[in-house]
């Protein structure tokens, strides 16, 4: 069996007195996606930050996050991130105020050479848009800018949560196509509801209900069975095209 | 007419000194959400050290560029502690705001207590140099240099602090973090350098104003940066929070209103006034002039 890139054991996140994930345990396969599913305040994001080590103020995580055989969760975020976590955050969180190029010069790493070329081979947009302001970006063009920061690194894990909140259709379609190509280099963690982003995109699936690991297995498997979406997501087998 | 132009300068030299003062404040607050009340602190070491500097550091004096080797002395025993003050009190409480008040409020009580222990509660005359006791004639105005000094140097500190916000690394961070630190972590960046790199600016600020307030007032007391504090605060909410360029425009408004109030109303009408304009820019934008954003 292949190693996984990430392995999370036992993984509990206490905020302001609520249990939000608890005893949480999955890993992730050093290739493809894997999605982490579940109905709202399951805990998807919570997993993703603790993972990171963005834990809130006064919040609490226990277990064993594990990452190429070291425990990540008493390490600060920017040295997991320089380890190559990569990470795009739910609500995109570009600098408004800072530039698209600033934006993307913020994220360059001392010591490596930023990938430039890559980026703008994925998203000419960001090339073009330079010297504007991120806050005055569309919500397509601010998320294609949070994917840019993070592919101007090589990075061993991708961790993205919802790309696709809020977009329109054919932006979603243009999100899912880019994720697909990176995905072919890197592995990626992915928090996303789009059930048919997630059969276009996902080789394995966690499922969360209530901070607690409810299923976890191949995601054709999951997405290939009504009664299991129905039991476990609440909704029918996705149709829908990305 | 003449009066209008002296009003307008010597508000304009007091605005120097609350912005020297607020820009670091502001800074600080904006980039690591701590309320600095020691800030007046270093302002109060700037002072004394360039005092003490000018009759004991050999080379240094109260004219010319003796008088700038003391300046220069202040200012540096002002960054270290505002350095030391970070690395020491502040770091291990970052996120524990109460602590953080109450450490910083005790470092502020602590030293006015150390600086009038070590040289009197009295204030002492301030070396200063023969031409800045002087006067200049703008447009029928007899303007104190002392004043003109002031306005000179805020403007070069402004002019900086832009520079360095808008085309340095660490100012990019600085810009970054006070709009949203945690982003600033998760691209790998250790914002806590930033943090001790924004007080090492702020407790530079403040030192120069010690040192030049010293050569505006005339005098150096160990209450000086506490009295001058409350109205940087005043000046860091009106600006907007870790927005350099806002707290120069509040600082030019809290300036000019205290002058002109205090001289065409009655003397103290003008501080009333300052806080009346507080109270309606919370009331109407409470964001401050600039919002959240470390303008470059």
């Amino acid at each position: 069996m292949t190693e996984p890139i990430l392995s999370v054991e036992d993984l509990s996140v206490r905020i302001a007195g609520l249990h939000i994930l608890q005893g949480v345990s999955f890993t992730v396969a050093p290739t493809g996606v894997t999605v982490l599913l579940g109905r709202n305040g399951v805990g998807k994001t919570t997993s993703l930050r603790a993972v990171l080590g963005l834990t809130p103020r006064g919040g609490e995580a226990r277990g064993t996050v594990r990452m190429g055989g070291r425990d990540l969760l008493d390490r600060p975020t920017h040295r997991l991130v320089r380890d190559g976590l990569g990470y795009v955050p739910e609500d995109r969180d570009v600098f408004a105020g800072l530039t698209v190029a600033e934006n993307l010069r913020l994220a360059e790493r001392r010591g490596t050479t930023p990938a430039y070329d890559r980026v703008f081979a994925l998203f000419p947009e960001l090339d073009r848009r330079g010297r504007q302001r991120a806050g005055s970006l569309s919500g397509g063009q601010q998320q294609m800018l949070a994917i840019g920061r993070v592919l101007l690194n090589d990075n061993r894990l991708l961790l993205v949560d919802e790309p696709t909140k809020g977009l329109a259709p054919k932006v979603v379609t243009e999100v899912a196509e880019v994720l697909e190509r990176v995905a072919e280099s890197v592995p990626v963690l992915l928090v996303e509801q789009n059930l048919a982003v997630v059969r276009r995109l996902a080789t394995d699936a966690v499922v969360l209900s209530a901070g607690r690991v409810a299923w976890a297995g191949g995601a054709g498997e999951l997405l290939g069975s009504a009664e299991l979406t129905r039991s476990l997501l609440g909704v029918g087998s996705p149709e829908v095209r990305a | 007419m003449n009066t209008i132009v002296l009003l307008a300068l010597t508000g304009l030299g007091l605005a120097a000194l609350y912005f020297l003062v607020a820009s670091g404040l502001s800074l600080v607050f904006g980039l690591a959400d701590v309320l600095n009340f020691a800030h007046g602190l270093f302002l109060g070491v700037g002072a004394y050290g360039t005092w003490w500097a000018a009759g004991n550091l050999p080379g240094a004096g109260p004219e010319g560029l003796g008088f700038v080797l003391a300046v220069a002395f202040g200012v540096a025993a002002g960054t270290l502690v505002a350095v030391l003050v970070e690395l020491v009190l502040i770091r291990p409480l970052y996120s524990r705001t109460i602590e953080q008040v109450l450490v910083t409020v005790g470092l502020s009580l602590a030293g006015v207590a150390l600086l009038q222990a070590t040289w009197g509660a009295d204030a002492r005359p301030f070396p200063r140099p023969q031409w800045s006791r002087g006067v200049t004639g703008i447009l029928g105005a007899q303007v104190p240099n002392g004043g003109l000094l002031l306005i000179v140097a805020a403007a070069v500190v402004l002019g900086a602090l832009l520079a360095f916000l808008r085309w340095t690394r660490y100012g990019l961070i600085i810009r970054a973090g006070v709009e949203n630190r945690e982003m600033v972590t998760a691209l790998g960046i250790d914002v806590r350098k930033a943090f001790t790199l924004v007080f090492a600016i702020g407790g530079a600020a403040a030192a120069l104003a010690g040192a030049l307030g010293g050569v505006y007032f005339g005098t150096v007391s160990p209450g000086q940066g506490g009295s001058l504090l409350i109205f940087a605060f005043i000046v860091v909410v009106i600006g907007g929070m870790g927005s350099v360029i806002g707290s120069a425009y509040a600082a030019v408004a809290v300036g000019l209103l205290q002058q002109f109030v205090n001289y065409y109303g009655a003397s103290g009408v003008g501080d009333l006034c300052v806080v009346a304009l507080l109270a309606v820019v919370l009331l109407l934008r409470p964001q401050g002039i600039a919002g959240k954003v470390a303008h470059a």
